[in-house]
């Protein structure tokens, strides 16, 4: 069967020659470039840099934030695609085209906007201080930016499937009694959960390496709130190349390895779907 | 099999035509005017357009010729970090002298640039000043306040940051006097004030933003001509203390010696740098909040500046590489100070 | 429309109100900050910052880094989804995270890496300078950022449709003897339409506001290396407070275009398919 895919669709030379040139291109090259450049350090270097505690605190402070984020992200972007796509109300169209402005705003712009809402004396940030939490200039602020950053992610990515999504089959569980939570659970989920993973690995990804928004809302306290991708700007302002292009080369096999499980575990799920029918 | 070989070879001849097509285009100027592109630091473009007018027409007086100069603004190091990569800079007016020789060492400078023009470089100086909320209501007046426990500062981080460089270097001064050099007590004094720092900017506009903007903190550590710029906008809600030492930070000016040889550009930057010095150029930098390097008309802005500060120069650090190395570079006392503090 | 029992309608304007809510607090207060502050001083500070001759010089550079991405992410994401979801081969796993891994780099590591690659430190820099081809803080530079954070938008929104739809119809049209780009155009384009439209959209959007990778590389050469991000960067830096404000107001106005073109298309295409029927 599977060989026989291959024969019977006409284009994979083509399509795959495509692929394969434009991306060497524009991605391999470049990010080989990166490897050659942390190369001109040994080992044992490499790994100092790298372990440095105040290196190690920013991962850690890079990666909490990312993954809360795109937790947000997920169980919202399910919820937003949801809507948009099975129910009809007021103002729908304005909510759908309010997605990608996290896109189009350049991340400073959003940072700066973020932060005077955020900060105690603004609009969000003033309620919140009355209960003592402080929202800019901590790892909360830093999240609050994450999930700006990465909405559309999920949202889009679930969106066109569950549009495809036929309701006949929807329709075939209400008529054989099926309780709505249990169609979600049992019909719709299985069939959106590939791309919501997708969803969650961009943004996770996307998180993981943002700069421009966080930097002003975060405060850049060493060990509290100093992002990994501000640990990289600042070895390169001290014209150090080496360290920042190893540090760079972490978080870069980091969302390699969260990109490649978010993908084995998408096709694993398609071939079950296909498996089953 | 041939034919996908084929395909394959043909996409990727396409892809790259593609992409030399989108190169081949944009390196054509006329060629009666002189281009030049001043590749300078963030607060200086005011400074720089009312300047840029002048130098226009005194050039076109002395030459005949028309000059446009393009300007590029940025983090001073970030800056110099794009010249060293190959930006085009025939000159470059960074916030430091540090920046300038991370360009020499990529072999783009030559040695001895900082004599090339009068007071190392320097056509107009500023210094480290304390912007404070109006009616200083937790009476700040000298670096000794910024220590005390409930003050909160807002400075920019000296390692993304090159002017915020000048700041920590203002406060060991201040303290490196009030203990006698006694280093242990130094680094102590330092060490508290930072911990005292609620926001730690990445540029100086970001926290300059958190301390007028979003309310942050008591005390913004800012250069003098930054500090003058966010009065101008609000007159009612800050005023600046001068401190009673502060570090005379010299912005450096420098012809990129390269770049002028192969565009034929040197006489040109020579003059743009040059005519810095002038009477006219120096009252532009004093109108923009620069201290003129002319002391007579430094005079004239009297009461605009505080001339009875105190000022230290670099050179009491042992320079700028001296100074990098042992504050700010990996491992620095710099990082030293927060790795203790954990 | 099936029936509604109550107990779903209230989860309806449930998921509905939370939707709103969540998209006012995160979108629509940011963007209400952001020309709130643009008006700060009024419309002739707006309109000076707005029609400022640099201003519009990045527009125009901007639109043109964001057409060319949207060409070439295309390109790209026809014949990738096309070669990743029709076949199956080795590697498969490995080729999709190589295309989602450009989201997920930081954009300050996107734009090092073209730097190192292209920049005066490369191996490759010689010969460019031979041939005075500028590529890293010119034009080109800035167009291979864009194209960089861009890359998987479009391929991303694909495959997970192409996925779901499965390759049952295409083997049969190939079975019947049907030339590539026919199965293409007659039977994958149909099922594919709005993900090819949401991935331009999204690609588009996300080029007009791209500034880390771009700010890397460009050398903010004013009036001809300045896209828009680029441009309020600078203004904010040098103490431009409102006209940065002004001019982020404009990449707002280029996003909300671009959405309201995507619904019209949107709209029209839903009718006419329905008219079909």
């Amino acid at each position: 069967m599977k060989k026989a895919n291959k024969r019977v669709i006409p284009g994979f030379g083509l399509s795959m020659g495509v692929t394969i040139s434009i991306l060497s291109v524009m991605v391999l090259i470049p990010l080989a470039s990166l490897v050659v450049f942390t190369l001109h350090m040994d080992l044992g270097e490499i790994i100092n840099t790298i372990t440095k505690k105040r290196v190690l605190a920013s991962f850690e402070v890079s990666f909490l934030t990312a993954l809360i984020a795109s937790v947000i992200n997920a169980v919202m972007g399910v919820i937003l695609a949801w809507v948009l796509v099975r129910y009809e109300f007021p103002f729908k169209r304005l909510l759908d085209g309010m997605i990608e402005l996290p896109f189009a705003l350049p991340t400073a712009v959003a940072g700066i906007a973020l932060t005077s809402l955020t900060a105690d004396t603004g609009l969000i940030g003033g309620f919140f201080a009355k209960f003592g939490i402080k929202i800019a200039y901590t790892r909360i602020g830093i999240t609050v930016a994450l999930v700006f950053i990465g909405i559309p992610f999920v949202v889009r990515a679930v969106q066109p499937v569950l549009e495809k999504l036929d309701s006949s089959y929807e329709e075939a569980g209400v008529v054989l009694g099926a309780s709505r939570k249990r169609i979600f659970w049992k019909v719709i989920f299985p069939e959106i959960k590939p791309a919501i993973f997708t969803g969650f690995g961009l943004a996770f990804g996307r998180c993981l390496g943002e700069y421009g928004s966080v930097v002003f809302i975060a405060g850049n306290q060493p060990f509290e709130t100093e992002i990994t991708p501000l640990i990289i700007m600042s070895e390169l302002q001290e014209y150090d190349y080496a360290s920042a292009t190893a540090i760079a080369l972490v978080m870069l096999s980091a969302s390699f390895l969260i990109l490649f499980l978010v993908n084995l575990i998408q096709m694993r799920n398609t071939r079950i779907l296909k498996g089953g029918n | 099999m041939k034919k996908r070989i084929l395909r394959l070879s043909l996409a990727a001849t396409v892809l790259l035509a593609s992409i030399v097509g989108f190169t081949g285009c944009g390196s054509n100027k006329a060629d009666d005017t002189v281009t030049l592109t001043n590749v300078s630091y963030d607060p200086t473009r005011e400074l720089y357009e009312s300047y840029n007018k002048i130098f226009a027409e005194h050039w076109k007086e002395k030459t005949g010729q028309d000059i446009e100069i393009t300007q590029s603004h940025g983090g001073s190091g970030k800056q110099a970090l794009e010249v060293a990569n190959g930006l085009e800079a025939d000159v470059v007016t960074l916030a430091l002298e540090y920046d300038v020789n991370a360009i020499r060492d990529a072999g783009l400078i030559e040695d001895g640039w900082v004599s090339e023009f009068e007071n190392d470089s320097a056509p107009y100086t500023s210094t480290i000043v304390f912007l404070v909320r109006k009616g200083n209501p937790k009476n700040i007046q000298d670096w000794d306040d910024l220590v005390k426990e409930d003050i909160g500062v807002i400075t920019p981080n000296p390692k993304t940051s090159g002017g915020a460089r000048w700041n920590y270097l203002a406060a060991w001064a201040y303290a490196d006097q009030l203990y006698n050099g006694d280093e242990a007590q130094v680094k102590d004094f330092i060490k508290k004030l930072y911990q005292n720092v609620l926001v730690l900017d990445s540029g100086a506009r970001g926290a300059t933003t958190t301390f007028v903007e979003n309310g942050q903190g008591d005390v913004l550590l800012a250069w003098e001509n930054e500090a003058y710029l966010s009065i101008k906008d609000y007159p009612d809600d800050y005023e600046i203390i001068t401190p009673s030492v502060s570090i005379l930070a010299q912005p450096s000016v420098a012809i990129v010696d390269k770049v002028v040889d192969d565009r034929g550009t040197r006489e040109a930057a020579t003059e743009y740098l040059q005519y810095l010095y002038s009477d006219e150029a120096q009252r532009i930098a004093g109108d923009n909040y620069y201290r003129p390097s002319n002391e007579a008309i430094l005079k004239e802005y009297a009461d605009v500046f505080n001339l009875d500060i105190n000022l230290i120069t670099i050179q009491e650090f042992g320079g700028w590489d001296e100074a990098q190395t042992k504050h700010f570079a990996d491992g620095g006392v710099f990082d030293e100070i927060y790795e203790k503090s954990e | 429309m099936h029936e509604e029992s109550i107990g779903s309608k209230v989860v309806k304007w449930i998921l509905i109100g939370i939707s709103f809510i969540f998209v006012f607090l995160m979108l629509v207060l940011p963007l209400i900050t952001v020309i709130t502050e643009a008006l700060k001083q009024g419309w002739k500070v707006y309109l000076e910052a707005v029609s400022d001759n640099y201003t519009i010089k990045a527009v125009i550079l901007t639109l043109e880094a964001t057409v060319c991405a949207v060409a070439v992410n295309t390109i790209f994401g026809l014949f990738a989804a096309w070669a990743l979801s029709k076949f199956h081969f080795k590697g498969k796993k490995l080729l999709s995270t190589l295309i989602d891994l450009p989201v997920t780099v930081s954009p300050i590591i996107a734009g090092l890496i073209f730097v190192l690659t292209f920049g005066r430190q490369s191996p490759i820099y010689p010969f460019l300078e031979e041939m005075d081809i500028k590529i890293v803080f010119a034009v080109p530079g800035i167009i291979l950022a864009t194209i960089f954070v861009t890359f998987p938008f479009i391929s991303r929104e694909l495959i997970p449709v192409l996925e779901v739809q499965g390759t049952d119809e295409e083997e049969a049209a190939a079975l019947m003897g049907a030339k590539g780009f026919t199965i293409f155009r007659k039977i994958t384009f149909p099922h594919i339409k709005w993900a090819f439209l949401y991935g331009i959209v999204l690609c588009a959007a996300r080029a007009m506001g791209e500034f880390g990778a771009v700010s890397v590389l460009s050398g903010h050469l004013r009036g001809k290396t300045n896209t828009l991000p680029l441009h309020v960067e600078i203004l904010f830096n040098e103490f431009k407070y409102v006209p940065a404000f002004a001019v982020s107001s404009i990449l707002v106005m280029m996003a909300v275009l671009i959405l309201i073109i995507k619904s019209v298309v949107e709209y029209i295409g839903k009718r006419e398919s329905e008219d079909v029927r």
